[in-house]
């Protein structure tokens, strides 16, 4: 369950910068999931792979798999973009940095 | 392929598509301090997941050996990084250059360019002087 918690950790860390620090991700979801979308494939790909070949194993899992994926994992590879994009959007919005994006 | 390979694979990959979606993340301020804080938090959480046991790596796969069951990793050395693969420090910058430059791909052909970010709520739009102090708005229309 430590896997879980991780998680949890991980979304509890970055999503509240959606509303202290108005980053508007969840809000753009559309772009969002169109994102994650891409992201997945080869992560998932990548990791059956590895489970396959036994370059990791886990412990203590919830034991939900999908195939050879735990669900902790596949969580891990929609939560941990999500931080990564709050973390962008963040920083872009506290230093008005450019991220490349702009209204031209 | 090992998980060194596949991570160093991995990282010239994100490399390719920040170029190839010329969204050039790599060249950007914006980029490298969002990304430092993101490996903070990754040595923390990956930190927690190997000196946990709740992961275990395969030592022919990794310049480090493995881990026997109830051992503890090195904190440091062995090809480990605050208990975890240094590889996983090559992965994770591939998947958050990844997902980050698909997200301003999607960004600058349009979907959803808008609403942009901010405002931090501990900032407010500069207002003009005299009205009403009802927050951030609009200057009246002419």
């Amino acid at each position: 369950m430590i896997y879980l918690a991780v998680l949890a950790g991980i979304f509890l860390a970055s999503a509240w910068l959606e509303i202290v620090v108005r980053t508007r991700v969840f809000r753009r979801w559309r772009r969002l999931l169109l994102t994650l979308a891409f992201t997945i494939v080869p992560l998932v790909i990548w990791d059956w792979y590895a489970i396959s070949r036994e370059h990791w194993h886990f412990h203590n899992m919830t034991g939900v798999q999908w195939g050879l994926l735990p669900v902790e994992e596949l969580m891990f590879f929609i939560v941990v973009p999500i931080a990564g994009i709050l973390s962008l959007e963040a920083v872009r919005a506290v230093r008005r940095w450019p991220a490349g994006d702009e209204q031209s | 392929m090992t998980y060194t390979q596949i991570a160093v694979m991995a990282v010239f990959l994100a490399l390719l598509l920040d170029l190839g979606l010329r969204t050039r993340l790599v060249t950007r301020k914006v980029f490298w301090v969002s990304y430092a804080i993101i490996l903070f938090f990754q040595l923390l959480s990956n930190g927690v997941l190997t000196a946990s046991g709740t992961v275990h790596y395969d030592g022919d796969v990794i310049i480090g050996s493995s881990s026997p069951e109830g051992v503890r990793p090195p904190l440091l050395g062995d090809g480990r990084i605050a208990y975890a693969p240094a590889e996983d420090l090559l992965f994770g910058f591939a998947m958050i250059l990844g997902s980050q430059a698909l997200w301003i791909f999607w960004g600058r052909r349009g979907v959803q360019r808008e609403p942009v970010s901010g405002p931090p709520i501990w900032e407010r739009l500069p207002r003009p002087h005299g009205t009403d102090g009802r927050g951030p708005g609009h200057p009246e229309s002419p």
